[in-house]
């Protein structure tokens, strides 16, 4: 990541405590709470102050990134997610890798790679690497689209809440990177008994992977703010 | 320590869901109604119990084959290590390192460096608790990369299929990887990194 300048955050919460000796009236805190970043990795508090284009904050206390200020506007992150949309079809339509040995021929798509997996006892495996590999990132594509088409027009979607959810809990499943790592190892493995050739669908997975890394990032919980989605 | 405050010195929780800052005592998030805890429930138990099947699935992982290969009449099972040997042996070093380093380096760091932050924190340790923090944070970082076997003998597997000369099948190991990087990836999830930090003030429930 460019220029990421440690901006560390004053602590102002802290003084005006410890100034009163008193804790700080529920009804006050919820109000001034809304200013407030909560490091995750270990409970520090701290006052949000605006970040420059390309500048995080970093808690002072554990050095976890608490915030990273997006680059991206909404409707470059909604023109992103129907590239991906696109890539993704191309991916999983053509195959990633073609093989030819003494005449014979045969080719692999992503669905193809899973379905050999799901043989027999091992067919639990097959459903992880289907979840890995096809179905989070094409959920998180089609819940992108869909909140980020209504915010784009400044609209909260309907379910909107289950979308962001959602997208939260599929982030540490969607596994492309590896799965292209994954391709290239079984290109080179094979390379050493038969002719192996890269097909298109390998090239729109390439593509894919960027873009789902920039689209589909913690970033994306900024909708919560920008939409002004008020809890109830 | 460097006086920082804590969110429970202002009586709220973080949503992890959507980083709102809820009050204390939520039970679910006002703003994306997801669960709201101050620390996660049992972390340290549900991660002892994660990190102990991701171990014990370690084993069969290890000593079944996981690939069969059938080439012109011969025929041959792999498991991970003889996979990796295979490789090395065959001249290609940069595939097997890696293969190595995905498979093996990456599960058994994830094992030792979980089972290291559950005693720091059972024993309420206040060693080197920054150090720890990023420790955590670059094992849930490499945690996933793991999977790369399995895609790669699902890969291999769908593509050789020539019947008669030569084919490619995915044996029960896999399976048991497969099932080790699972159950790694939620041993880390379950683990709360606060916990790290508690060491310093008295209990948090």
């Amino acid at each position: 990541m460019n220029s990421a300048t440690p901006t560390p955050m004053t602590d102002i919460p802290h003084r005006q405590a410890h100034a009163s000796e008193q804790p700080p009236a529920v009804a006050e805190t919820q109000s001034r709470a809304d200013q407030w970043i909560i490091c995750e990795h270990c409970d520090s508090v701290y006052e949000s102050i605006p970040l420059n284009k390309g500048e995080a904050a970093y808690c002072l206390r554990c050095a976890a990134i608490l915030r990273r200020n997006h680059r991206l506007t909404v409707e470059q992150l909604l023109a992103l997610s129907i590239a991906a949309c696109i890539l993704f079809i191309f991916a999983n339509v053509f195959p990633v890798i073609s093989i030819s040995m003494q005449g014979l021929h045969n080719e692999v798509t992503l669905w193809g790679s899973v379905q050999a997996l799901a043989q027999g006892q091992i067919t639990l495996i097959a459903l992880v690497a289907g979840l890995a590999i096809i179905l989070a990132p094409a959920l998180q594509i089609a819940l992108l689209f869909w909140v980020l088409a209504h915010a784009h027009r400044g609209q909260i979607a309907p379910g909107f809440k289950m979308c962001m959810r959602t997208l939260e809990h599929l982030r540490p499943w969607s596994m492309l990177e590896v799965c292209l790592l994954g391709i290239l190892v079984a290109i080179v493995k094979l390379a050493g008994m038969l002719d192996v050739h890269p097909g298109a669908g390998l090239w729109a997975m390439a593509m894919l992977m960027v873009l789902i890394l920039l689209i589909a990032g913690k970033d994306i919980r900024r909708l919560w703010d920008e939409l002004g989605v008020r809890p109830e | 320590m460097n006086g920082i405050p804590y969110a429970r010195e202002y009586k709220v929780t973080l949503c992890h869901v959507c980083s709102y800052v809820c009050p204390e005592d939520a039970h679910e998030c006002p703003r994306c109604d997801s669960p709201v805890h101050r620390r996660k429930p049992n972390s340290l138990t549900r991660t002892w119990a994660f990190l102990i099947a991701g171990l014990i699935f370690y084993i069969p992982a290890n000593l079944l084959p996981v690939m069969y290969t059938t080439m012109l009449g011969s025929s041959s099972e792999n498991t991970i290590m003889s996979g990796v040997i295979e490789f090395a042996e065959g001249g290609s070093w940069d595939i097997a390192i890696l293969i190595f380093i995905a498979s093996v380096v990456v599960p058994c760091i994830k094992f030792l460096v979980l089972g290291l932050m559950l005693v720091t924190c059972q024993r309420r340790s206040t060693w080197a608790m920054r150090e720890r923090s990023r420790l955590f944070r670059f094992i849930e970082l490499i945690g996933y990369w793991s999977m790369l076997d399995v895609l790669v003998v699902a890969l291999v597997a769908a593509l050789v299929q020539f019947r008669g000369l030569s084919t490619i099948e995915p044996r029960l190991g896999i399976l048991f990887f497969g099932l080790v990087v699972v159950m790694t990836m939620l041993a880390a999830m379950t683990f709360d990194p606060r916990l790290i930090w508690d060491a310093e003030v008295e209990d948090v429930r």
